[in-house]
């Protein structure tokens, strides 16, 4: 499985109609390739540039930019540790360190049995929560050692899979455009919005 | 759970304009943001104004961005040319300037705010397509949004003829995929375009001019937009009534690092001080242990440190850029007495050799050699030279190490880089050096800022 399966080809569809121009939905397509696989296959890619009409090397172009699309499998669990300025000032370093301790990889790889993969990355948003890490996206704040021994424990035991779907899967709820929607504003067609004519009335009622 | 407050130091009462709330567990909802009046201001805009009278109040409230730049809303979406449509709207929700730490609760905790604001955005500048940027790891912030965008829907606050008015505009949510530079607001349009996120050089390619697909584009924050409701419902008077002269408002700061009690603060802008934030009892509360401050950094990972001296300057732009550093994005992070500040400045430098786009070579080369010079300090290998080879770099990067950077780039990561290494540098050059067996600085420095430093022996040329 690497191409989109029929059900995910309908749902790239919808997505890539929302834009005025298809290219703009590279990212998104490239979210839900690895919501599907894990992680983003060299035939997910060609499926996405066949669906968006460019070629597959600048799908690749694309996604080689950005940090979150892994295009090697990942562990279940990506644990991504703040080192960042806040979190290096509170424990930050210590709290990665002790984890590569604990998982037996350094930070940058998976576990032999593909569970996790550990990673050092910058600030995430959190820093008054320091220090803090992310599982497939999901925070924890204010993680102690003992806590985060503990999170290993769970996330192994299956207990947090509630709160952590697998990794690739970031929001959980879709946004739905339904038939009420107002429609794409294609940058060729120069219309001025309708209410902007409110103004002129304005105007000419004052004077 | 973070704190949030309803007055300024001097005691004056002052309303929570974002933040009412957050202390709502289901303050994301449709249902109790519309218990707590929220699209009051949407409806009424629709129903007795005009949408100039709406960007008439958001002028009138001299709002400024709460990006970074700090620019006045109300002036940028002015500058669109007149008669070339379609206009879009892109809302920066990328927030990640290290420190910076209030657009994700907002988006959390109350998405139909920023929604709203949006939508009044779109009806006073004519745009009938925007776009939501939401940074690729929130993913909590994205399904929050995605929500609240279903429900609005639903309830026929955006699509076609919104409450019944000839209104229509669609709000798309789209998603980053983790990349720093993606916030500044060239890049952020490349990056909704499908493609890497690089920076477009400015000008010609001013947003407001020419952004997504060429076409006249608002970037703004989503802080900058959460504040529209309050001020079309009480009017941008009201607004401007709180704060200093340049600094109207509200505006939220998240205080971090060594303080008794981190958190995202809203504040009277302008007016509280940064010994307010740092040690007032509802906010920061001093210094965790009782230990002394050695350092902080008043706006973000690109803002040049402040020290001791600083502490009794207003949160105001003005005052603060005057004093050789800037409020950025609401970003104080404190380090006390037992900061390793040779550890502290590589972390900041890794972070901009990490992010910098790489198409500019001064900041592509400048940032990681800086980085590589203080991992060596750092592994116990540094040279005495060293220490004035990194303000070599610095000044190569941004010539005469100035405040605000000489900029040599097409967007302002590179220069920024260099601001805060060589304030650090430049004052606790000693234990720069006890890390590398001693020497001497001989790079001139003409920054206001890094000259009023005390501990200096550089001298003055400019
Ligand atoms: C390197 C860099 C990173 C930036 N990151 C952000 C960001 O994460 N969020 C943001 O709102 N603005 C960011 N900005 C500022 C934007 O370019 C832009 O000024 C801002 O989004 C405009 O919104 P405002 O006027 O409402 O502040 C960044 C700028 C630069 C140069
Ligand atoms: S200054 Fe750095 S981040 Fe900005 S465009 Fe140039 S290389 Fe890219
Ligand atoms: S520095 Fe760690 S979350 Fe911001």
């Amino acid at each position: 499985m690497a191409r989109f399966t029929a059900e995910n080809t309908a749902v790239a569809d919808e997505i890539i109609a929302r834009y005025p121009r298809k290219k703009s939905a590279l990212i998104p397509l490239l979210h839900l390739a690895q919501e599907q696989d894990g992680h983003v296959t060299e035939d997910a890619m060609i499926h996405i540039a066949e669906l968006v009409g460019v070629t597959p090397a600048e799908v690749l172009g694309t996604a080689s930019f950005y940090e979150m699309f892994k295009r090697e499998p990942v562990g279940d669990y990506v644990v991504n540790v703040c080192t960042n300025i806040s979190c290096l000032l509170l424990g930050g370093e210590e709290l990665l360190h002790h984890l590569e301790r604990r998982l037996g990889v350094k930070a940058g790889s998976t576990t032999a049995d593909g569970k996790f993969t550990l990673e050092d990355v910058e600030c995430i948003a959190a820093c008054t929560e320091a220090p803090c890490l992310q599982v497939n996206y999901r925070y924890f704040h204010k993680v102690t050692h003992d806590q985060v021994d503990e999170l290993l424990d769970d996330l192994r035991a299956g207990k947090l899979a509630h709160e952590v779907p697998r990794h690739g899967t970031l929001s959980r709820v879709r946004q739905q455009l339904p038939d009420t929607r107002a429609g794409v504003a294609p940058p060729d067609r120069n219309v001025e919005p309708v209410w902007l004519a409110r103004n002129e009335t304005a105007t000419e009622g004052d004077a | 759970m973070t704190d949030v407050d309803t007055t300024t130091a001097g005691g004056r009462e002052v309303p929570r304009i974002v933040t009412s709330r957050w202390d709502l567990a289901d303050g994301f909802t449709l249902d109790r943001y519309r218990e707590t009046g929220g699209y009051e201001a949407l409806r009424t805009a629709l129903t007795t104004m005009t949408p100039a009278q709406v960007a008439e109040q958001v002028k009138g409230a001299s709002l400024l961005g709460r990006g970074g730049a700090g620019f006045p809303a109300g002036v940028k979406w002015g500058f669109c040319p007149p008669g070339v449509f379609p206009r879009y709207l892109v809302v920066n929700g990328d927030e990640s300037e290290p420190g910076t730490y209030k657009d994700r609760i907002l988006m959390e905790r109350d998405p139909h705010q920023l929604i709203e604001g949006m939508l009044l955005a779109c009806y006073a500048i004519g745009v009938s397509q925007a776009f939501l940027y939401v940074r690729g790891e929130m993913a909590l912030a994205q399904e929050r949004i995605a929500e609240a965008l279903n429900d609005a829907y639903a309830a026929n606050l955006i699509g076609q003829n919104i409450l019944g008015s000839d209104f229509s505009v669609d709000v798309i949510l789209h998603w980053g995929a983790g990349a720093y530079i993606v916030g500044e607001e060239t890049a952020l349009i490349e990056s909704l375009e499908g493609n890497r996120g690089m920076p477009r050089l400015k000008p010609p390619y001013f947003p407001a001019a020419k952004g997504l697909y060429m076409q006249p584009t608002v970037v703004n924050n989503v802080e900058t937009l959460s504040n529209l409701p309050w001020i079309v419902a009480r009017g941008g008077a009201a607004f401007a009534d709180l704060g200093a002269e340049n600094s109207k408002g509200t505006r939220l700061f998240a205080v971090s690092g060594h303080v008794r009690n981190p958190g995202v603060f809203e504040v009277e802008f302008g007016v509280t001080t940064f010994r307010d934030i740092i040690y007032g009892e509802r906010y920061g509360d001093g210094i965790r242990d009782g230990n002394r401050l050695k350092s902080f950094i008043p706006g973000g990972a690109s803002a040049p440190w402040f020290f001791d001296e600083h502490l009794d300057l207003p949160l105001e732009t003005g005052a603060v850029g005057a004093a050789g550093s800037m409020l950025g994005s609401g970003a104080i992070v404190v380090m006390d007495e037992t900061t390793d500040v040779v550890k502290a400045a590589w972390r900041v430098v890794r972070f901009f050799a990490r992010e910098s786009c790489g198409k500019c070579t001064p900041c592509r080369e400048g940032t990681s050699w800086l980085e590589k010079i203080l991992r060596r300090m750092l592994d116990g290998h540094g040279r005495p030279s060293d220490v004035d080879k990194l303000l070599d770099i610095c000044d190569n990067i941004s010539p005469a190490i100035a405040w605000p950077p000489k900029q040599t780039t097409i967007c302002p990561l590179g220069p920024s880089a260099v601001s805060p290494i060589a304030s650090a540098v430049l004052r606790f050059k000693d234990e720069f050096f006890a890390y590398c067996g001693g020497g001497e600085i001989t790079v001139p420095i003409s920054g206001k800022a890094y000259l009023s430093t005390p501990t200096t022996t550089v001298g003055a040329h400019s």
